[in-house]
């Protein structure tokens, strides 16, 4: 049995179902939600990297890299401000953080 | 005849009593000051009415006897579109009479007025507002196009309002100049949608201009899915307007109550001048008048409505104003009859006579009333010929030419109206020539009711049942006290100022009917001014067959049944109010319904205020409390408001603060977005199958 695209594209969908499951169930730790987000994206980046492979275009592995980079960029960002968030609020639970309400 | 009739002497003949009105309003006045006082006032003013009243003479000369005519645009005040707004003279014989008779009753009335207004406190504003009246009436009249017309118009009711008003603390004097507004408003706009109809087809304003474009409006329809011609819409809302400012039926109500104001502007105003406005306005309108038979008929109709059922009215009044107010109704009943005979003339005629010997007996009511210490109830007089001997004599001038007394003024004009109306083809004008017939008998009976209850019978001054002080307070209460004979009720005779225009004025009341009927009704005097179609309307041409001079009218007159029918309404009065006065009060008795309803004026006044005040009363509350609070404020303003606020809600809603609401509207966007573009593919091959 050879690994085929549909393969990939399952597992690339396993993750990314996953990742919005947390999104969803999780309320207590904001850490969780930004790692959810990061899963999805690199479920993202695995179809880019199975389509490419499949396809034989280099762009979409290009592509990954920027991703790659952003996402990394994000988690630095994000987990700064989280730090910052905890300072000021002594809390980092989801269902705390509506300062943002209209 | 450039030299007869200029811009600028023409020009000095309103101005001069503008000026006058502007002294003695502005600077007579609190207003500005009270810098001159009532000598200078009444000097001013009355210096301003005499320029007029000459220059006005001269012009009613050369017009007559040098043939000179004006028509020119002075002032071009503004351009809309095709649409000048001019203000412009045009003096041809129509104008060149009105304009003296109004100047010449005016200062008989600014003269008359030093006397009855002696102790008023409002000396001055009266001489302001009368000179106005002056200004505003002879813009009116010899105007040249319909916006000056118009505003002359509104002038005359402004000032009208205002003086109806004079005596503003007194309730009811406050009531009536608002009913004179109200009612008033009703015709104008007949009266400028008449005026709006004519800028609209004809494109001019001018006079001259609109009629002789008046064959082209005759020939068209008015549409709107109805079949009536133009020119019938066009005269019957100028008629309108005629109605409402020359007190005719049903319009005629704000007349009567005119009476709340001073004697001196009943005279000028609500009998010989303003009133009359729209029989003018009519004759002025011939050219546009004859082309439509049934806007003739109307008018037909309603004069000979307001000629015998507002004479009715009179014969049952004890005010002595009052009763003269009844009998001007009914007089401008007859000159509208005139007019929907197409005897314009005739009618123009009427106003000219009738000006005079009703401004005589307002005056010389005016002149009683001050006699009798401002009592105004005749039932309370009796035999004041002895104390006011000149106020009789005038009276009774008056009294015989208002009932057509052969010989008189008005004799002259009555009977021509009589004849050109029996002389009439049009629908409506059996109806008419019994109406005015039967109003001969009727004016003579009022007239001679008044005359011999107030100059002759017993004296009754001391049987008037409310005592004389507090009648004062609530008839007159701005009239101070007399001082001289004051406590003692007998009547005692006016001051020269008073008698001198009451002599002036039965002069012309006398004899001006048969001086002036050859030139006026069958000579050329109003040849260019006013046009009858002769082949249609014959009634003018077969009057003129019929006249072979004023001496033989008057000898003819006197076997006519016209004649017979004023002299039996002589000697009725006679009969029931001196030779046996039980007798009224037994037929009261016994036509009390009738009586009744004369004595509520037909209960017009009850349905105007019940059924149309009511009715716009409640409409206005309608549109107040359904139009404007309900659909704009509720649903427009505060609707508007309460959408956006309860939209807001929502987003709010939406609006949360948590993070993984704003996670889950992401994700939920994913999910449309992917489910729309991987599925609409397939969805449109589908399709395409």
């Amino acid at each position: 049995m050879s690994l085929t695209l549909g393969h990939y594209l399952t597992l690339g969908a396993i993750l990314f179902a996953l990742s919005v499951i947390g999104v969803f169930l999780n309320r207590r730790n904001l850490i969780v939600l930004l790692m959810c987000i990061e899963l999805m994206l690199l479920a993202v980046n695995m179809n880019f990297v199975a389509f490419s492979y499949y396809l034989g275009d280099m762009h979409g592995q290009v592509f990954v890299f920027f991703i790659l980079t952003v996402a990394a960029a994000e988690a630095a960002i994000g987990l700064a401000i989280l730090v910052l968030l905890f300072r000021n609020r002594n809390s980092i639970s989801v269902e705390e953080l509506n300062t943002l309400k209209g | 005849m450039a030299t007869t009739l200029n811009a600028a002497t023409l020009l000095a003949v309103p101005l001069a009593p503008l000026a006058g009105a502007v002294l003695a309003g502005i600077f007579g006045t609190a207003f500005g000051g009270n810098l001159i006082g009532r000598r200078a006032s009444h000097t001013l003013t009355i210096l301003g009415v005499l320029i007029a009243f000459v220059i006005s003479a001269m012009t009613l000369k050369s017009v007559a006897v040098d043939g000179a005519r004006f028509n020119q645009t002075l002032y071009e005040w503004m351009v809309v579109g095709g649409l000048k707004m001019e203000i412009g003279f045009l003096v041809d014989g129509l104008t060149a009479m009105m304009m003296c008779v109004v100047t010449f009753v005016s200062l008989m009335v600014h003269i008359y007025t030093i006397g009855y207004m002696e102790e008023d406190e409002g000396y001055n504003r009266f001489f302001g507002y009368i000179s106005l009246f002056t200004f505003s009436m002879l813009m009116l009249v010899m105007s040249n196009n319909f916006l000056q017309l118009f505003f002359g118009w509104e002038a005359v009711g402004l000032v009208s309002y205002l003086l109806i008003g004079f005596w503003f603390n007194k309730p009811t004097a406050v009531f009536a100049n608002m009913k004179a507004f109200l009612v008033n408003r009703v015709g104008d706009f007949g009266f400028i949608l008449g005026i709006g109809l004519i800028a609209a087809y004809a494109g001019t304003l001018n006079y001259g201009e609109t009629f002789a474009k008046a064959g082209e409006l005759g020939g068209l329809p008015f549409g709107y899915g109805t079949d009536w011609m133009l020119i019938t819409v066009i005269c019957i809302c100028l008629f309108i307007g005629a109605m409402g400012k020359s007190a005719q039926f049903p319009l005629h109500v704000w007349l009567p109550d005119s009476m709340e104001g001073p004697t001196p502007i009943s005279a000028l105003i609500h009998a010989a001048t303003m009133v009359t406005a729209g029989i003018f306005m009519v004759a002025r309108m011939s050219p546009l008048f004859e082309l439509s038979d049934t806007a003739l008929s109307f008018i037909l109709v309603i004069g000979s409505i307001t000629a015998l059922f507002m004479g009715f009215l009179g014969i049952i009044q004890n005010d002595i104003k009052r009763v003269v107010a009844y009998s001007t109704l009914s007089q401008l009943g007859y000159m509208t009859v005139a007019l929907g005979a197409s005897a314009y003339s005739v009618a123009v005629f009427h106003l000219m006579t009738h000006a005079f010997f009703k401004a005589l007996l307002f005056l010389a009511a005016g002149s009683v009333i001050i006699g009798m210490h401002h009592n105004q109830d005749i039932r309370w007089m009796g035999n004041v010929r002895k104390y006011m001997p000149i106020t009789w004599i005038t009276a009774l001038l008056g009294s015989l030419a208002l009932i057509g007394t052969p010989l008189f003024s008005g004799f002259y004009s009555k009977d021509s109206i009589i004849m050109a109306v029996g002389a009439s083809n049009l629908w409506g004008s059996g109806f008419a020539y019994f109406a005015v017939m039967a109003g001969v008998f009727v004016t003579a009976f009022y007239s001679f009711r008044m005359y011999f209850l107030v100059f002759h019978g017993k004296e009754r001054y001391d049987q008037n049942p409310e005592p004389h002080h507090a009648h004062f307070s609530d008839e007159e209460p701005d009239v101070q006290s007399h001082g001289h004979g004051h406590d003692a009720h007998e009547p005692h005779e006016s001051p020269w100022v008073v008698t001198a225009p009451l002599l002036l004025l039965a002069l012309p009341s006398v004899v001006i009917g048969f001086l002036t009927i050859q030139p006026m009704l069958f000579g050329d005097f109003f040849k260019d001014a006013i046009f009858v179609d002769a082949a249609k309307h014959p009634a003018m041409a077969s009057l003129a067959e019929q006249f072979h001079g004023p001496v033989a009218m008057a000898l003819h007159g006197l076997v006519t049944p016209v004649f017979w029918l004023a002299l039996a309404g002589v000697v009725l009065a006679w009969y029931m109010y001196l030779k046996n006065p039980a007798l009224p009060a037994a037929i009261q008795r016994r036509v009390q319904p009738l009586y009744t309803l004369l004595e509520n004026k037909y209960y017009m006044d009850w349905i105007n205020e019940n059924v149309i005040a009511k009715a716009a009363r409640g409409l206005g509350v309608g549109f107040w409390k359904g139009g404007d609070q309900g659909v704009i404020e509720r649903i427009f303003v505060n609707g508007s408001a309460k959408l956006v606020g309860r939209f807001s809600g929502v987003i709010r809603w939406v609006q949360s603060g948590y993070i993984y609401h704003y996670a889950f509207a992401m994700l939920l966007g994913i999910i449309v977005l992917m489910t729309y573009f991987v599925s609409w593919p397939m969805v449109q091959e589908w399709l395409a199958k």
